[in-house]
Formats: structure tokens, C-alpha cells, sequence
């Protein structure tokens, strides 16, 4: 039992996660943030900003744990307390919005309209993993110490394809449910709004403001001069 | 130099009748789709009026367009690289569907399956984005020819600088005016929407100009609705993304007219192509607000200029477009005749949308004025008196701006970035070409007249006949003038036909439904 939770579904989850966003991809009108505010605005504001401020600060720091666990090894007695602190504020957070949009999505008419069964399963999973979250915090306390001397082993060994389960057999069920919701949600990612995380617009910054496109190179192009195969497809068709 | 080819337009809104044909030709081809039923990629308000979306043109609300900063460069006012991103999660800026109105449509089938009974059968109105009965409280133009008055044509922006006794003026029961605007997407030069985009989505074609998006890789991050002014690139909420005018793109690639332009009963409606200097596009945008017109007109290159013409062949531009620009109707009103003006250019996009500024509400005013002369339209021969009527000295007829029925400031706010003098001189090419033409046809008007009004506004004979032609008789192929795509390059264009040798059609590939 715990082999196939612990050592089949991560693959599975994986496996999916990255086959399916790929495909995805490349058909291409499928990724979008599936805005909802043009059909409610208000109610969005707070609640997406508690969320997404929430999770994202909350998943960087199971990443940067899980990358580079050397940085939170230093932390101990008193910042050992801060950053936990930190950590369930922002877990909190997270799920305050979590529950807002949730409340948003099955009571608002409107945007009851584009709210298909993906968006209702993901959010209830991420608001039950909030919870989960929060609670290991509060019941197995200094997660930031465990976290790296059985979780990121395991994770490790997961990613470097030597399934090792030894770390997260001996934790406490709630850990471990933990862990396979965690997956759970990465398979099923490309079946869910969730891609749009993936897309996010960073390269907005590096950017030109205008953007143009040619469809050929014009001034090769109509260069009778110049022979067929020097015509190159501009970088970006 | 670096010498670009633009798809421009120009609206002749002393032609326009308000019949919204233009707006009907475009829904029917490209906005009748769930999601997209609140969208008109073309629309016509009536002016006074708050538009569609209610008051887009108060960027204190919408916060869409350029502002100038202090430095003298442009930033954009509501969106941006940090204002976009910082807004991600929530933009403070967007209209939201109430903006616009609840699309609806109305249950026809009670109609027929109504069972017999002493009453009418009602259709009630149905909401086209939840299925429920709703209480109708908006349309897309709710305010045409000024109904409901107190809501909205006393609520235009434009109004912003009027004093109340103008205002006041304008909305006398028997003495109010109005014309019509009609909108489209102006292809700017310098898009805000554009810029705006935090994936890159929308481009502007190198070859003509036209601005698009590719809704492959618009991840609706809802950016360029805000960042428009002119709130021309809408949101499609079934979908998840964003869309807007592509200037019927197919259509013109094959030497067709937009279809809002083909169906114009007005024949308001003018195409074709101006060559304009991308290296001067920044400078244009960024100028001071009182030279935003007159740098916007120098931007745009004469194409008969042998100099021009040169660096159009050196920057790839082909021979039938540059012949287009040559016969364009666009360059003629322009440059030419320089009697039409962009809206608002104050939002510094650089629109490629011109106006030809409507006459008769100031001419109205004027009849109103001088009913004191005694002089009145002759009922039986329908002719009005010479004294005032066509009295040349037109000094006089402009002169009294405080009591016209149309203030030039208001027209000013809308196209000349206030100010009145432009405005006042477009207005007088049009009164001259009316004296002309009535010196030609009716002949009750002397020749000298006539040559003063013309020469008052600079304006030769052939001029006047060339703008008479073009507003008045001109056949379709003087209204449109579309260079040739070069289809034989666009498939390649599109992809390598090496590539997909053997398939069929271009573009999507998969239908355009919602992701999950
Ligand atoms: C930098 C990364 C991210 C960006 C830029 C982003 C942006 C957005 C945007 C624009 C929306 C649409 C809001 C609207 O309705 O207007 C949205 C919704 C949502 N996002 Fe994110 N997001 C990010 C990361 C995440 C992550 C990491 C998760 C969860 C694992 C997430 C989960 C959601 C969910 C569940 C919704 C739907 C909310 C609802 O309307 O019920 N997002 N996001
Ligand atoms: S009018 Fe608006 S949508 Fe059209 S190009 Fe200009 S900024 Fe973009
Ligand atoms: S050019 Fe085409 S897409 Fe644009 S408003 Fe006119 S009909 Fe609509």
C-alpha cells in the first residue's frame, strides 16, 4: 500500500503532469487564466489576492526546502519560530481565499456559468490540503526541520528515480496524506485551470513594448537578387 | 527613414445616418458566439452621449491609453510591466460586463406555445450569460438619438470643459443637436493594447499594419482591455480570451472590403493605405499635447515623394502598395485636404481612424440666430434667402461659437485635443465646398463667393472638386483602394508549405473551446 502511494503514484502523477501540459501546449488555445472578473469583479479582489499571495509564497517555500535545503538548515531556536509563523499566516491565507473563490464560484450566477466540475474538484482539493497543511503545522510542529530530514530524502530520491520510502513511512498519517494530495494535484494539473501557473508572464518584463510581426522577411523577400534558399523564416513565425 | 505600410481609414460623419448596418455586418460575421454577444467591434453612438462602454472616453475611470510623463516619455496609464503584474491577480482597472450591458435575448417560443387566452402573449427577456429572466437595464446603445437624455448625453465627457450656460444651451428641448460616431478599432501606430499584453499576444502586422491576437497564446490576463482607450479589445468570458477588430483581415487579403465598411448605406466609409516613419513613432506619441496633431500629420509620408518611395523599396515594401498609397482616398483627406482629424488623439495611441468632422449642428445654430433678419426658408421654392444663409463672410458664422448650438470646444474635446481653432478650420472647408458646389448647381451664389470661401481655407478649385468627388460620387473602387496581400507569399507567410504539404486550410487547428 504505502509503495504504491509513495512509489507508484508520484510517478504516475508525474508522468501525467508532464505528458498531458505538454500536449496540451501544443494544441494551443487551451491555456488561459480563465479570467471570471469581467462577470464579478468585486467579490474577486480580495479574494483572489488573499489566494494567490497565499499559495504562491507557500509554494515557493516547499520549493526553495526541496532545492536547496541547506538554506533552512542555519534556522533554529527563535527564527525557527518566525518562519513557522510565517509559513501558517500564509497558509491561512491561502485557504481564506481558497474558501472565497470557492463560496464566489457556486453562488455568483454568473460566474456559476463558467464553472465546469474540474474547478469544483481542484479547489476542494487545494482547500482540503490547506487544511492539512495547517494542521501539521499546528499538531507536528517545526515542519521546517522534518521537512528536510524525511521529506526532501524522499522527494529526492522520487526525482532522482530511486524510489526510497523509508523517510515517509515513519511519518504521521496527516504528513502523509499530505504528500498524496500533493501529487494528486500535480496529475491532475493539465486537466485543470491550474496550467495557467506554468504560463506565467514573466518575459513581459524583458520585452519590447511593440510587438510586430512579419510574416516573411520583406526585404529578402522581394529581393529578386537573392536566391530562394537564402530566405529565412523570421524568429518569430 | 524606416518606411511602414498602414491600413488606415476615414469616417465621413457628415454622411452617416446612424443606421448601424456597419454594426449589424459585423456581429453577424464575427460576434455571434457564446461569450461574445456584449462584443461590437463596431459600434455608433450618438454624440453628446456616454458610448458604449458607458463613459470609455474618462480615463479617470478606465485608466486606458498614454500618459505623458514629466521626463516627456509615455507610460501607460493603467497597465505596464509593473503596474501589469502587480495587477495579475486582480485588475482594478477593467470594466466589468455591467460596464458594457447584460446581453440578453427574449423567450420567442412563448410566443407560439403560449396556450389561447384573452391576453397577449409577452417574450420575456432571457440574461445570454446565465439562461435567467433579467430586468433589462442596459443595451449597447441605449442612448440613441439621445434618449434618456439626463443619463447620459448630460453625462458625456467631452462636456468636461463647457460652462454650464454652454451646456445648458446645448440641451434646449427644441434646440438639441446630435450626430453619430462610429467606432471601430483604430489599427494605432503606437497600441496601447499592444504594449499592454504580458504574453505578447497582440502584434501588429509588419505588411499592413492590421492589430491582432493571437489567441494561441493570449492567456487572458485581461491587460489590453484596460489598456485600450478606446476600449476596443473586449474579453471573451466563455473562452478565456481576448478579441477584437482584425479590420476583417481575410477579407482584405483578398481584396475585399471590411464588411462594416462594404455594407455602409451612407457610404461614409474610406480604405486604403498610408507609408508612414516608424522611427518617429515615439517621438510622435510623446509629444506636447498641443502638437500631438500636427506631429501625428508628419509622421505620414507622402508616397509620390521619389525620396519616400526609395526607402519603401528598401524596406521591402511591395511596388502594389506602394501604388495603393499613391491612389489612397485616406491621403487625400488627410494630408491633402487636410480636413480630417483622429479621436482623442490625446490618448496617444496614434490612431489610424480618421474623422471628417459633421457640419449641420453648427450650421443650425446660425439659422437660429439670424431669424431676426426677417429672411426665412421660402416654403414654396424651398430656397433660402442669399443674405445669410451662404453670407461668405465667415467670420460671422463662426464667430459666434458662445451661442451655437454645437460648441466647437465640445467637438474640439473629441478630435482636436481641444483645440478650437483646428477645429474651426475643418469645419470652414466644409462650409466652403457647400458654397462651391451651390455656386455650381443651383448658381444662385456669385462666383467670387465662391472663390473667397475657397481661398479662405486654402483650398484650390481642383481640390474642391476632388473632395466633392470622393464625399459625394465616388464608386467603390475610390473608396477602397486595397493593395494586393501577395497571397502567393502569405501561405508561406503563415507556415512553410513544405511543411504541411497535403493538409488542408490554415490557421486553428483545433476548435476554439474552453479550456478546463
Ligand atoms: C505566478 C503565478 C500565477 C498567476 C500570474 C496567476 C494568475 C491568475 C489569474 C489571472 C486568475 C484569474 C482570476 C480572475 O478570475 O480574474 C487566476 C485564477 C486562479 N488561480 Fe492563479 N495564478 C498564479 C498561480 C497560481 C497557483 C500556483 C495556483 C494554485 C496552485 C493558482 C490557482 C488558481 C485558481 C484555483 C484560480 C481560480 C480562482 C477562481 O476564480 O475560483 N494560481 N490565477
Ligand atoms: S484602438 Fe485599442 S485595440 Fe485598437 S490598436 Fe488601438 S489600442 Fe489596440
Ligand atoms: S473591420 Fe471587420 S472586424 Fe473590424 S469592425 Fe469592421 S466588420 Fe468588424
Amino acid at each position: 500500500m504505502n509503495l504504491l502511494l509513495f512509489g507508484a503514484l508520484p510517478y504516475m502523477a508525474l508522468a501525467l503532469f508532464i505528458a498531458g501540459t505538454i500536449y496540451r501546449y501544443k494544441t494551443g488555445f487551451k491555456y488561459s487564466s480563465l479570467s471570471s472578473q469581467l462577470l464579478e469583479t468585486d467579490r474577486l479582489f480580495s479574494a483572489s489576492l488573499a489566494f494567490h499571495i497565499g499559495i504562491i509564497t507557500i509554494f515557493l517555500g516547499h520549493l526553495i526546502g526541496f532545492l536547496a535545503p541547506s538554506l533552512f538548515i542555519p534556522i533554529g531556536g527563535s527564527s525557527l519560530v518566525i518562519v513557522e509563523t510565517i509559513g501558517v499566516m500564509f497558509g491561512v491565507l491561502a485557504l481564506i481565499g481558497m474558501v472565497l473563490l470557492f463560496y464566489r464560484r457556486v453562488t455568483n450566477d454568473r460566474v456559476k456559468m463558467v464553472t465546469n466540475k474540474m474547478d469544483i474538484i481542484i479547489e476542494i482539493l487545494l482547500m482540503v490540503q490547506f487544511i492539512i497543511g495547517i494542521l501539521i503545522a499546528i499538531d507536528m510542529h517545526w515542519g521546517s526541520q522534518w521537512y528536510l530530514s524525511n521529506m526532501v530524502p524522499y522527494l529526492h530520491s522520487i526525482f532522482s528515480f530511486q524510489p526510497d520510502i523509508s523517510g515517509i513511512s515513519v511519518m504521521k498519517p496527516l504528513a502523509q496524506v499530505h504528500v498524496v494530495i500533493a501529487f494528486l494535484i500535480i496529475g491532475l494539473v493539465p486537466f485543470t485551470r491550474l496550467v495557467h501557473f506554468l504560463v506565467a508572464p514573466f518575459h513581459y518584463i524583458l520585452r519590447p513594448f511593440q510587438v510586430v510581426r512579419w510574416y516573411w522577411n520583406p526585404k529578402t523577400i522581394n529581393d529578386a537578387n537573392r536566391q530562394w534558399q537564402d530566405v529565412k523564416r523570421p524568429k518569430n513565425n | 527613414m524606416n518606411v511602414r505600410a498602414q491600413m488606415s481609414m476615414v469616417f465621413h460623419l457628415d454622411k452617416c445616418l446612424g443606421c448601424h448596418t456597419c454594426t449589424v455586418a459585423c456581429k453577424n460575421i464575427w460576434t455571434d458566439r457564446k461569450g461574445a454577444e456584449y462584443m461590437w467591434w463596431n459600434n455608433v453612438e450618438t454624440k453628446p452621449g456616454t458610448g458604449y462602454p458607458t463613459k470609455w472616453e474618462d480615463q479617470e475611470i478606465y485608466k486606458g491609453g498614454w500618459e505623458r510623463t514629466k521626463s516627456g516619455k509615455i507610460k501607460l496609464r493603467g497597465a505596464g510591466k509593473l503596474k501589469g503584474l502587480m495587477n495579475i491577480f486582480h485588475n482594478p482597472n477593467l470594466p466589468v460586463i455591467d460596464d458594457y450591458y447584460e446581453p440578453f435575448t427574449y423567450k420567442y417560443l412563448d410566443l407560439i406555445e403560449a396556450p389561447q387566452t384573452d391576453e397577449q402573449p409577452t417574450a420575456r427577456p432571457i440574461s445570454l450569460i446565465t439562461g435567467k429572466p433579467i430586468d433589462i437595464k442596459m443595451g449597447p446603445n441605449w442612448d440613441d438619438d439621445l434618449s434618456g437624455t439626463p443619463d447620459f448625453a448630460r453625462k458625456d465627457v467631452n462636456l468636461k470643459n463647457l460652462t454650464p450656460a454652454e451646456q445648458e444651451a446645448m440641451f434646449q428641448l427644441e434646440q438639441m443637436a446630435f450626430y453619430y460616431l462610429p467606432r471601430i478599432c483604430n489599427h494605432c501606430i503606437n497600441p496601447a493594447c499592444v504594449a499592454s499584453c504580458p504574453s505578447g499576444a497582440i502584434y501588429k502586422r509588419g505588411e499592413d499594419g492590421v492589430v491582432l491576437i493571437d489567441q494561441s497564446v493570449c492567456r487572458g490576463w485581461r491587460m489590453c482591455i484596460t489598456a485600450c482607450p478606446y476600449k476596443k479589445a473586449y474579453y471573451n468570458w466563455n473562452t478565456g480570451k481576448s478579441e477584437k477588430c482584425l479590420l476583417c483581415y481575410p477579407r482584405i487579403e483578398s481584396g475585399q472590403a471590411p464588411a462594416c465598411m462594404h455594407s455602409c448605406v451612407g457610404r461614409i466609409r474610406y480604405l486604403g493605405t498610408l507609408l508612414y516613419d516608424a522611427d518617429k513613432i515615439e517621438e510622435v506619441a510623446s509629444s506636447e499635447e498641443k502638437d500631438l496633431i500636427a506631429n501625428q500629420m508628419d509622421i505620414y509620408l507622402d508616397p509620390n515623394d521619389p525620396e519616400v518611395i526609395k526607402a519603401a523599396k528598401a524596406n521591402g515594401i511591395a511596388d502594389s502598395t506602394i501604388k495603393a498609397a499613391q491612389k489612397s482616398p485616406i491621403y487625400k483627406f488627410v494630408k491633402e485636404w487636410k480636413i480630417a482629424l483622429p479621436l482623442h488623439a490625446e490618448f496617444r495611441t496614434v490612431p489610424n481612424l480618421f474623422y471628417v468632422p459633421p457640419l449641420l449642428p453648427v450650421m443650425a445654430s446660425v439659422t437660429q440666430n439670424n431669424k431676426s433678419d426677417g429672411s426665412e426658408l421660402n416654403p414654396i421654392s424651398k430656397h433660402w434667402s442669399d443674405e445669410w444663409l451662404y453670407d461668405t463672410s465667415i467670420d460671422e458664422i463662426f464667430g459666434t461659437i458662445e451661442q451655437a448650438r454645437f460648441p466647437i470646444k465640445y467637438m474640439a474635446n473629441l478630435f482636436s485635443v481641444g483645440d478650437t481653432e483646428l477645429m474651426t478650420e475643418k469645419l470652414k472647408k466644409l462650409m466652403a465646398i457647400r458654397i462651391y458646389r451651390r455656386y455650381k448647381t443651383v448658381g444662385d451664389i456669385s462666383k467670387e463667393k465662391s472663390d473667397r470661401a475657397l481661398a479662405e481655407v486654402n483650398l484650390s478649385e481642383e481640390d474642391a472638386e476632388g473632395l466633392y468627388r470622393l464625399t459625394s460620387l465616388a464608386k467603390f473602387d475610390e473608396r477602397f483602394v486595397i493593395p494586393a496581400a501577395h497571397r502567393e507569399q502569405a501561405i508561406e507567410m503563415a507556415e512553410s508549405t513544405a511543411d504541411v504539404k497535403g493538409s488542408t486550410g490554415m490557421g486553428f487547428r483545433e476548435p476554439p473551446v474552453r479550456g478546463l
